[in-house]
């Protein structure tokens, strides 16, 4: 078996990150389909006369304030929320990785200097800091997703540095030193993969953290500016009748969950799989 | 004693320290020693003597963040190695001329790379003949052969290999690019004892086979009578003691640190109810001694122990750096 199809027979062995992944698949099956399960115009479309009604067959999810049908609105945010959350969980951690194994590695000054940096930037709050970014270039996901990078890369840099740390003092990476190996070649072929088992649980975190930050981006008014029906927002919609339609409330709110959720199962199970140390 | 061109190795004076933040280790202090072509220099002492961070200085993989070498010449084939630049270290040195034999097999392998790759990896970094990928895979089995593990092994993990297989790996890395020094530290100490006598012999035989100096590294007495030329004792990152095998297990000076070492072998032939261990510990390498580093421990020790840094005595082949031999520094034997 090549290694690829090693990795994908242990990870189909776990049934629990298998239905994570399910979730995932279902997640980006949405993002492509959604506009052919139910139109984006159900989403916008206002209907004073259907207000804040509970679900029926018709409206699966119910209604909104403004008789907009939420399954459509919960359907099309799943893309928004995805499209801030991916690349900036994925950004942040290539970055992370990459600076917290130089940091590691060249951990005489280029490790101090960088350290100090992110010592100014985790001084102030990530939320802060983000809200700052936004306040100052505009809430577009553009924007958004700059955002969540500022407010991340200083807690994933040091993630990676100190799983970076640990792997630099072990013995193999003197071993690969004393047969001529280069720098790089030690940082991208013994230090990171020997990281990537930690790196994909603290991406998984960190991609659920995102989702729930910026859909809180979104609750206060400061994220995609609505009728964009971000996740976030359509919980930021819903506080005024959290008593007298909470199916406005439940609905965004268990997709978010869900999506926290699975993401942090998958990663589970990547990491399980590709560790060869835990195979049979 | 020994013709120039013979020589391989040439280490003078060499001092390596350790500083941390408020304290400097002085880790290696004057060590010199000589080494011939094809041969098996032990290097003995306590943990914490300096041996490994000896042979690392040679190799110059001391950790950059705290380890300095302050002064020494490293002279290898005539070159001074601390001159070297580090490109030139690493392609023409490293794994090259000098490979390792590292002391825990369990952590000097990559856990997530097959351990025919990590055979391979030392080969493509040293491949002047630019040697096919097939060629290389066949080199990496005939190592593999070599060092008595079935060529199959090689898609393993090291996890799946047992203690003493994953150290004849880490000896097929270190001589698949046939380097003409090998320094093996340690190499027995994380096997058990039969698995120990196994690879000893292994290693003796294929230095042997393709005519490698090597330097032993170990605290084993008994590995050294058995597999080297030459000794030294070291003590607190000094040498204390060196000569050939026959002048340390039998020659008229004995340092007292080397016969408390011997002192705390079992011995089969004289009955004795307990072992004579040295007494106390090594010196705080952050505060050595005045005077002979030994003094606190030596069970004879005299008042310019205390105060003067013994020279070597020479006798031949055999130098001892203690006062209680020499002409004119100890105030003799009898004292």
């Amino acid at each position: 078996m090549s290694p690829l199809q090693e990795t994908i027979y242990r990870f189909s062995q776990n049934k629990v990150s298998l239905i994570g992944l399910a979730v995932v698949l279902l997640l980006i099956f949405i993002i492509i389909f959604g506009e052919f399960i139910s139109p984006f115009e159900n989403g916008v479309k206002q209907n004073i006369r259907m207000r804040l009604q509970g679900p029926s067959a018709e409206h699966w999810f119910g209604t909104d304030a403004y008789g907009r049908d939420i399954f459509t609105r919960v359907l099309h945010g799943t893309k928004y929320t995805m499209m801030i959350a991916f690349p900036a969980t994925f950004i942040a951690e290539v970055i992370g990785i990459i600076l917290g194994a130089c940091a590691a590695f060249y951990s005489r000054w280029f490790d101090n200097i960088l350290m100090r940096v992110l010592d100014v930037f985790q001084a102030i709050p990530g939320q802060l800091l983000a809200l700052a970014v936004v306040a100052a270039l505009g809430g577009s996901l553009f924007n958004l997703v700059i955002a969540m990078l500022i407010a991340r890369i200083p807690a994933s840099v040091r993630t990676a540095r100190s799983i970076m740390l640990s792997l630099v003092g072990q013995e193999y990476i003197d071993a690969a030193r004393s047969y001529g190996s280069r720098d790089y070649h030690l940082i991208f072929r013994h230090v990171i993969p020997n990281s990537l088992g930690a790196m994909i649980v603290s991406m998984t975190i960190n991609l659920s953290a995102i989702t729930l930050q910026v859909s809180s981006m979104s609750y206060i008014g400061l994220g995609v500016s609505p009728p964009t029906p971000e996740w976030g927002a359509l919980l930021s919609e819903a506080r005024e009748f959290i008593i007298t339609a909470p199916h406005l409330i439940i609905f965004p709110g268990i997709a978010i969950l869900l999506t926290a959720l699975s993401f942090n199962l998958v990663g589970d199970g990547l990491r399980d799989a590709l560790d060869p140390r835990l195979r049979d | 004693m020994d013709t120039l061109n013979n020589t391989l190795l040439k280490v003078e004076n060499l001092h390596v320290v350790y500083k941390a933040r408020r304290e400097t280790v002085y880790a290696v202090n004057g060590v010199s020693f000589c080494l011939k072509k094809g041969e098996t220099l032990g290097l003995v002492g306590e943990t914490g003597a300096g041996k490994t961070t000896t042979a690392y200085a040679i190799m110059r993989v001391l950790p950059d963040r705290t380890a300095r070498i302050v002064n020494g010449i490293i002279e290898f084939e005539g070159y001074n190695l601390l001159d070297v630049p580090e490109n030139l270290m690493r392609h023409g040195i490293r794994g090259e001329k000098i490979a390792i034999i590292f002391q825990d097999p369990m952590s000097a392998l990559n856990p997530i790379m097959k351990v025919g790759d990590q055979i391979a990896e030392a080969l493509k970094f040293h491949n002047k003949e630019d040697l096919s990928p097939e060629r290389i895979e066949e080199q990496v089995d005939r190592t593999l052969e070599l060092v008595g593990i079935q060529k199959e092994r090689k898609y393993d993990f090291p996890h799946q290999l047992s203690g003493g297989m994953k150290q004849r790996v880490v000896i097929a890395i270190a001589l698949v690019c046939e380097p003409v020094l090998i320094i093996a530290d340690e190499p027995t100490t994380a096997l058990d004892v039969t698995i120990q006598a196994q690879v000893l012999a292994m290693i003796d035989e294929l230095r042997e086979k393709l005519g490698t100096a090597m330097i032993l590294i170990t605290h084993d007495l008994g590995i050294v009578a058995q597999m080297c030329d030459n000794v030294a004792i070291m003590y607190a990152g000094e040498i204390i003691e060196i000569g050939s095998v026959e002048d340390i297990y039998s020659g008229k000076m004995q340092h007292p640190y080397t016969a408390g070492l011997f002192g705390s072998l079992p011995d089969l032939e004289k009955k004795t109810d307990r072992l004579h261990p040295i007494e106390g510990l090594m010196p705080d390498p952050t505060d050595l001694p005045k005077g002979c580093k030994f003094n606190p421990r030596c069970p004879r020790c005299m008042d310019i122990c205390r105060n003067v840094q013994p020279e070597f005595t020479v006798e031949g082949t055999h130098k001892v750096a203690c006062h209680l031999y020499g002409s004119g520094k100890g105030r003799g034997i009898d004292e």
